[in-house]
């Protein structure tokens, strides 16, 4: 009678507010039991106790150790030569060349550095220019390029874009390629001399053709012109960076290797992260299993010194590397997998005390019903 | 009837004092009054149209744009999308554009909908016809194209378009019944009166020829309250003046009932009616988690901006040698070089602000709004808290204060309807100390064969039955129940004869129902009002008649009324019935003594007693009266005042009949839910009008005092013997004294073993306490220290005699004082809409005293035991949830953004950012957004069964104690640390090593360089692992929807990655990140590092949370542990705990 009564007040109420809502409006009212609904979903309910974390704290701890063990070994056994010919001592053979640089010489200024290997690299040996001090990353160096130009846009290769400024016209032809990346291309040219003990030099042999990203050398850089074997068309009314001794087109002699797929270019065009950096340079492949690649000796390395540092306290570098499964030397990982595992492992340690301590007392009594 | 006076009460406290407003005057019929009465001045009026919209279509865009930039968080992703468009910055506008435009938008069409549907509904409301009397016709208008002074007609079931003033009706007795059910809630039946000198204007065509005007106030928001007067002017030049009051006033929205038809005339119209001017919203309520969102939010803009300085002043610093500003390889543009110095380095500053403002995220306050929103469905949804019997669910009003619902520390509740059923029944009744008991009833029914009476003393002599008869008749006399004939009426009503539910009582007070439901089974049947005569069927069948002379309408000041009947013998009788306190000291004789003690006896069993006195009046003593009445009825000024002023010379001089008894039985499980609210640590205030007796008894029966507690008074009766002063000094000493011994952690307070106590105050104490003191400032507002100190250390205070604006004085009090609770106030009758509307949470319950308790509060239940469900779970649940929320929220972008601030080092404060602009975008948006979302929808780090068992779980998170300072800086720490793991990660990884890919990828086994977007890449992929893993740490309950959305946000990261580098995108000019993301995952010390990177980050939180469980447990924890070990014996602990609870219940 009373419920009776209380659904006739109801359903007026829903008239007054709505009319047109029936008495089946009442019913739809009354929320669908539902395990979402009521927040009853059947749910897994881990916890993070000491108890449950100690396996995973010994675990990590007795995996990362071994990994950073073989990872810190592999990584000095691996390698690594490295010499500085920045030229700013006097005592360096390279001084004469930093101090005397200028823009205009057009003769280019050669030094040559003598340095031994003590121990042989027997499999493929990489070889890295380094730069430190330069800010490849800096907001304004970074951007200042032009994408579809690289990749061959012609209306872009007449109109450069905005973001290349002060690098994007010269004597009002654009630049091809634009951009202070592209203009700041490094452009020392590095020999190596494998010295005999008797004192006669051979010439390392380099590669230097598959240096760069796959994708970028086929896919993303790419010469204006299309399949048109002739570049020196295809620039014909661009100018040359200004900073260039010679124009895009002529980078080398391989069509292959020429234009915007030069992979010298293409490397220098991938903007370093930090301002210490290398980058790759050539690569000295392995002739055979019977002679390592670069045996035990003395070698000399020419430099033709086209590229100034000393304005900024930049270094330039080259570097000798082996690399193994784990890419070029470096310790870091190893060192801090081992320093990990081992701090895991402690704490690991530290939870089994206090679980074996406090434990026991929280799972049986003490808790305020 | 008494809810009216409540309502202006609070109308009052609500909008001010209000003031007298000129008055207005309205020609009915637009017809001139006869010449030489009064200046004819045709006065301007609002024609009838409501608007409620708020946009039209063409300032919608301008308009709500503004609306929305007002937000604060809003004007400043503005301003930062602006910054962008305007200066050179490193990142894109569209990454800061196109969230706010997303943000912006979603809301605009939302709002824009909601527009639409109030035009469409203000279109339907303006465009329905009406009927409107012109020239003896009745002509068919637009509602819209009302005027003020127009005559019209409204049939049954229509709903008034305007406010009108009542002139005839269908009925006889110039009455019409009216339901104010979309007003405000309550859907009785009221009655409404015509004016007496033109009720006889029956048709369209006399109407017409009615000449007269309205001298009116102008319109007020008071529902209630209406002064008026009509002046008709017959065939005389005298015009007959009678006053208007609200009883003459039809409410636009209300709707005309078991009436035909009426005739009325329009005063107020449009946006002038009372409804237009009650359309108001209520004023925001903040909960304390957005207030602590907001500290957090300037603490990190001053974060942002001294990143931004400092980073300023290092460029300028770095960049001092020309030769770093500007190396040969990478120079300036001319315009840049001429630029001044400051501006530049204004510029600068501004692009650092750009570059890390995503600290500051947009998204976050779509987040928090999403889950508050999405949130309180589950509210809605619950089963435990819908109501069978009503066939309604909660309602939720509010989205914005869930997680305050987890934070209460004071709850004020009224009594009546909301810890008691409002079920009234009567009990007994005492005449002259001889108590009846009318039979016993189930469920409002009589029960068969039920109609006799015991009498518990022996019978009466032949005096005594005449005073019985009298104490009878005056109850059947002394109301306003109205008797409903018919199927279906509303309100509250109970069958008349058993067998034939025919005829119903209703009544806005359900206590008179009670009453006039008990004198039927007494004998005394009331029938029906008739020609103003009331008749009620006596004990012998027989039928008596009174003409109903006066009412004296109950008020909450009075607490009393009366009415004055002439008997069919022509004698005339004044009835009062009232509250003991408010009768007895008007009683000249009558067994005062043995119906004082029996009503002492009553109240202290929790029962509602009422006191029934008369007096006989003369004819020159009537006439007196209705001479006073008439004049204070016809007073335009100060109505009510001169009329309480003319109740209180009338009502006097009684004679004392008896009392009557009335039941309120307590709601279902109310105890359990006090018990449940002490233990979680709250604090229980019951507020009530009632009076001390009855409060205390309903207090011990809910269990709010138990039997050892110490009952501390402070009531008039106290302060009549010691001054106010020494009361509360005592009082406090006792209360400091305990306080002092009591060295226990409050933990153990709740063991019940130390000495708890319980207050009692009334309003008269209440209102001396909180009076600024006269007496100097001594120890003037001391009163208010020592009061709240008092209460501060009793475990439940009991207010009794309260009126509705103490109700709120006393929650804005607690409120106020040093420690700043939380409060909750709850309640179900108008009465308490003042205290719901103060209180940081309001809750009403649709209970029997009409819904306006309902629609002002934040939160609607139907009954006091939902609130244990709502807090103790719901709470708990939405304050947790929150909680994480925005402490995750500012975490992941502190990790997000401390890595580009580091990176700013390491590129020359050049403001390079460290990630690619999709990521920047994406960020917040996809890539993070849905676990966090998720996870504060659906996390319970205890079961819902656990927290309703243990109420003590609240205690863990009371007073804000997951958004303290020392977890928000343990938060942002860990950010930082985190941050600084990524970038010095990768740094390592990176720094003069060669790091490279293993190049098996395409074809050549060659090693390839990185550059800086590889970096960027392998920051952000470690970035976002982490911070997910980190909520998947976090995430207590593992739902199927928690898992999909965690591991399927992270594989939505690695395929937009994989698509986002793996295509040339012609519509970029920049490609930076082709393939970068693929050639990073194909070096194995990426991989490596990732791993080693992700670990390292996420250690010492594990580390953090293991060791403060192990050690330092909360009762949470220790729950969550107990529950994992032992499940089994967990689940017959419950129910053994279940059964005893019930059994003691």
């Amino acid at each position: 009678m009373m419920a009776s009564s209380y659904s006739a007040k109801e359903e007026d109420g829903l008239h007054s507010g709505s009319a047109g809502l029936g008495g089946a409006a009442i019913r739809t009212r009354k929320p669908d039991n539902t395990a979402f609904k009521q927040q009853r979903l059947p749910a897994w309910q881990p916890i993070l106790t000491a108890g449950t974390v100690l396996p995973a704290f010994f675990i990590i701890g007795l995996i990362f150790i071994p990994i950073g063990i073989g990872l810190y070994v592999t990584s000095s056994n691996i390698k690594e030569f490295e010499i500085d010919y920045t030229g700013t001592d006097m005592s360096s053979p390279c001084f004469n060349c930093s101090q005397s640089f200028s823009w205009n010489s057009t003769t280019p200024c050669r030094c040559v550095l003598f340095f031994s290997l003590d121990q042989p690299f027997e499999s493929n040996v990489f070889m890295y220019y380094g730069l430190s001090n330069f800010y490849q990353n800096h907001r304004r160096y970074v951007k200042s390029r032009d994408d579809s130009q690289l990749n061959g846009d012609e209306r872009s290769l007449k109109e450069p874009s905005k973001e290349c400024e002060p690098y994007r016209t010269n004597e009002n032809k654009p630049i091809a390629p634009c951009g202070a990346i592209a203009n700041s291309m490094f452009n020392d040219t590095l020999d190596l001399f494998y010295i005999d003990p008797n004192g006669t030099k051979t010439q390392i042999p380099f590669m230097k053709k598959g240096i760069a990203w796959w994708t970028d050398k086929h896919v993303k850089f790419r010469n204006p012109g299309g399949s048109n074997p002739n570049l020196t068309a295809a620039f014909i009314e661009t100018a040359k960076p200004v900073n260039w001794r010679k124009p895009v087109y002529e980078l080398d002699t391989d069509p292959e290797n020429n234009g915007f797929i030069n992979e010298d270019f293409i490397v220098w065009m991938r903007t370093a992260a930090l301002p210490t950096f290398r980058k790759l340079y050539r690569i000295i492949q392995k002739k055979n299993n019977m002679t390592p690649t670069l045996p035990r000796g003395n070698y000399s390395l020419e430099v033709t010194y086209n590229y100034p540092v000393r304005s900024f306290e930049g270094r330039k570098r080259m570097i000798l590397s082996a690399i193994s499964w784990m890419g070029g030397k470096n310790p870091f990982l190893g060192i801090a997998y081992i320093t990990v595992g081992s701090i895991c492992f402690f704490l690991g340690v530290v939870l089994l005390f206090i679980h074996h301590k406090y434990g026991n007392r929280n799972n049986s009594s003490d808790i305020p019903n | 009837m008494d809810l009216s006076s409540i309502r202006k009460l609070i109308t009052r406290y609500c909008t001010g004092e209000e003031s007298w407003v000129d008055s207005r005057t309205v020609y009915i019929g637009h017809k001139e009054p006869p010449p030489g009465t009064e200046a004819y001045i045709p006065q301007r009026f609002p024609d009838n149209r409501i608007v409620s919209s708020k946009y039209t279509f063409w300032n919608f865009i301008p308009k709500n744009l503004f609306e929305q930039f007002r937000r604060i968080a809003n004007f400043y992703f503005l301003i930062i999308f602006l910054v962008q468009l305007i200066i050179d910055t490193p990142t894109s506008p569209t990454t800061s554009g196109l969230p706010l435009f997303f943000v912006i938008t979603v809301t605009a069409i939302k709002q824009g909908y909601e527009d639409w549907i109030r035009h469409k509904a203000d279109n339907a409301i303006n465009q329905c016809p009406v009927h409107v009397i012109q020239h003896g016709k009745v002509v068919r208008k637009q509602s819209q194209k009302l005027r003020v002074g127009d005559i019209v007609q409204v049939k049954e079931n229509e709903t008034f378009p305007c406010d009108l003033i009542l002139l005839s009706t269908s009925r006889e007795d110039g009455t019409c019944f009216v339901t104010t059910a979309s007003l405000d809630g309550e859907s009785s039946h009221k009655t409404y009166y015509a004016v007496q000198d033109t009720k006889a204007f029956n048709t369209a065509e006399e109407v017409d020829t009615l000449h007269a005007t309205i001298e009116c106030e102008q319109p007020q928001p008071d529902l209630y309250k209406f002064v008026g007067r009509i002046n008709i002017y017959l065939d005389r030049d005298e015009p007959i003046a009678r006053p208007l009051g609200s009883e003459n006033l039809l409410l636009r929205g209300a709707t005309l009932k078991n009436t035909e038809y009426i005739h009325a005339v329009a005063i107020y119209t449009g946006m002038e009616t009372k409804m237009a001017l009650n359309y108001q919203s209520k004023s925001q309520k903040r909960s304390a988690v957005e207030k602590s969102m907001n500290a957090y939010l300037i603490v990190y803009l001053c974060i942002l901006i001294s990143k931004a300085l400092i980073n300023t002043v290092l460029k300028y610093a770095w960049q001092a040698n020309p030769n770093r500003d500007e190396p040969w390889y990478n120079q300036k543009t001319e315009t840049e070089r001429q630029r001044h110095v400051l501006i530049r380095a204004f510029t600068d500053f501004l692009a650092f602000m750009v570059l890390f403002n995503y600290i500051i995220p947009v998204s976050m306050y779509v987040t928090v709004e999403m889950q508050k929103f999405l949130g309180s469905y589950f509210i809605l949804w619950d089963d435990d808290m819908f109501d069978e019997e009503l066939g309604e669910g909660p309602l939720v009003n509010t989205s914005d204060l869930n997680e305050e619902l987890g934070q209460v520390e004071y709850v004020f509740t009224d009594k009546t309807g909301t810890l008691t059923e409002n079920n009234m029944e009567l009990r007994e009744c005492c005449v002259d100390g001889h108590v009846y008991v009318p039979h016993a009833v189930c469920n409002g029914q009589i029960l068969p064969g039920a109609a006799g009476m015991d009498m518990i003393d022996s019978s009466p002599g032949v005096d005594g039955k005449e005073r019985e008869e009298l104490f009878f008749r005056a109850l059947c006399l002394c109301h306003t129940v109205q008797v409903k004939e018919e199927e279906t009426v509303d309100g509250i009503k109970r069958g008349i004869h058993q067998g034939k539910s025919t005829s119903f009582y209703i009544s806005s007070s359900p206590d008179e129902v009670a009453l006039v439901e008990g004198m039927n089974r007494l004998g005394f049947t009331y029938l029906r009002l008739k020609d103003s005569h009331m008749e009620i069927l006596n004990r012998e069948d027989e039928m008596e008649r009174f003409e109903l002379l006066e009412v004296l309408n109950f008020d909450s000041v009075r607490r009393r009324m009366s009415v004055i009947v002439r008997s069919s013998s022509g004698e005339y009788y004044l009835f009062c019935k009232g509250a003991d306190s408010s009768i007895f000291p008007r009683v000249v004789s009558g067994k005062v003594e043995q119906v004082r003690a029996r009503v002492e006896h009553n109240a202290v069993e929790g029962l509602r007693t009422l006191c029934v006195a008369y007096k006989k009046l003369t004819h020159e003593e009537y006439e007196e009266t209705c001479r006073l009445l008439n004049s204070a009825k016809l007073a335009l000024h100060e109505r009510d005042k001169k009329l309480a002023e003319a109740y209180d010379v009338i009502e006097k001089d009684f004679i004392l009949l008896g009392a009557t008894a009335v039941e309120d039985r307590l709601q279902d499980k109310a105890a359990d839910t006090i018990e449940s609210l002490h233990k979680a640590g709250m604090k229980v205030w019951v507020l009530t009008g009632d009076k001390m007796e009855t409060a205390a008894a309903t207090c011990y029966a809910s269990r709010l005092f138990h039997r050892n507690t110490q009952i501390l008074e402070l009531t008039t009766k106290r302060t009549e013997e010691q001054s106010l002063h020494d009361v509360l000094f005592d009082l406090s000493r006792t209360v400091l004294r305990q306080h002092g011994s009591m060295t226990r952690d409050t933990f153990s307070g709740l063991s019940g073993d130390c000495q708890d106590y319980g207050l009692i105050i009334d309003g008269a104490t209440l209102s001396a306490v909180l009076k600024p003191t006269q007496e100097g400032t001594s120890n003037g507002g001391n009163y208010k220290e020592i009061f709240l100190e008092i209460c501060r250390n009793c475990s439940a205070v009991l207010c009794c005699r309260m009126a509705p604006l103490q109700k709120a004085q006393i929650v804005k009090l607690i409120k106020a004082s040093k420690e700043h609770p939380i409060t909750l106030a709850i309640g179900d009758g108008a009465n308490d809409v003042s205290m719901i509307l103060e209180a940081h949470v309001g809750i009403g319950i649709m209970g029997k005293e009409g819904r306006q308790a309902a629609r002002n509060s934040d939160y609607a239940i139907t009954k006091f035991k939902h609130l244990k469900k709502m807090l103790l779970v719901h709470g708990h649940y939405y304050y947790i949830r929150i909680a994480e929320l925005v402490q995750y929220f500012f975490y992941k972008n502190v990790c997000f953004i401390f890595p580009q601030f580091l990176y700013q080092f390491f590129c020359g404060f050049s403001q390079q950012p460290l990630y690619d602009t999709a990521y920047l975008t994406l960020y917040n948006i996809s890539f993070t957004s849905l676990p966090i979302l998720l996870y504060s929808l659906m996390e319970q780090h205890i079961n819902i069964d656990i927290l309703k068992r243990d109420p003590t779980l609240y205690r863990d998170i009371a007073k804000n104690s997951l958004l303290r300072w020392p977890t928000f800086i343990y938060w942002t720490f860990l950010g930082i640390f985190d941050a600084v793991v990524f970038f010095f990660g990768a740094f390592f990884l990176f720094d003069n090593t060669t790091f490279t890919s293993n190049g098996q990828l395409m074809a050549t086994n060659t090693q390839m360089m990185f550059g800086n977007w590889t970096f960027g890449t392998l920051v952000f992929t470690i970035l976002v692992f982490t911070v997910t893993l980190k909520l998947a740490l976090d995430t207590h309950y593992w739902t199927w929807i928690n898992h999909f959305v965690i591991w399927g946000s992270l594989l939505f990261y690695v395929i937009f990655s994989l698509l986002w580098g793996g295509i040339i995108w012609p519509f970029l000019n920049y490609q930076r990140m082709y393939y970068v993301f693929m050639q990073m995952l194909s070096s194995g010390p990426a991989w490596l590092s990732i791993i080693l990177l992700i670990i390292v980050s996420l250690l010492p939180d594990v580390v953090k949370k293991v060791l403060c469980r192990a050690l330092w447990p909360t009762t949470t924890e220790r729950i969550q542990t107990k529950r994992q070990c032992l499940t089994a014996e967990q689940s017959t602990i419950f129910m053994l705990s279940q059964t005893s609870s019930s059994v003691s219940f």
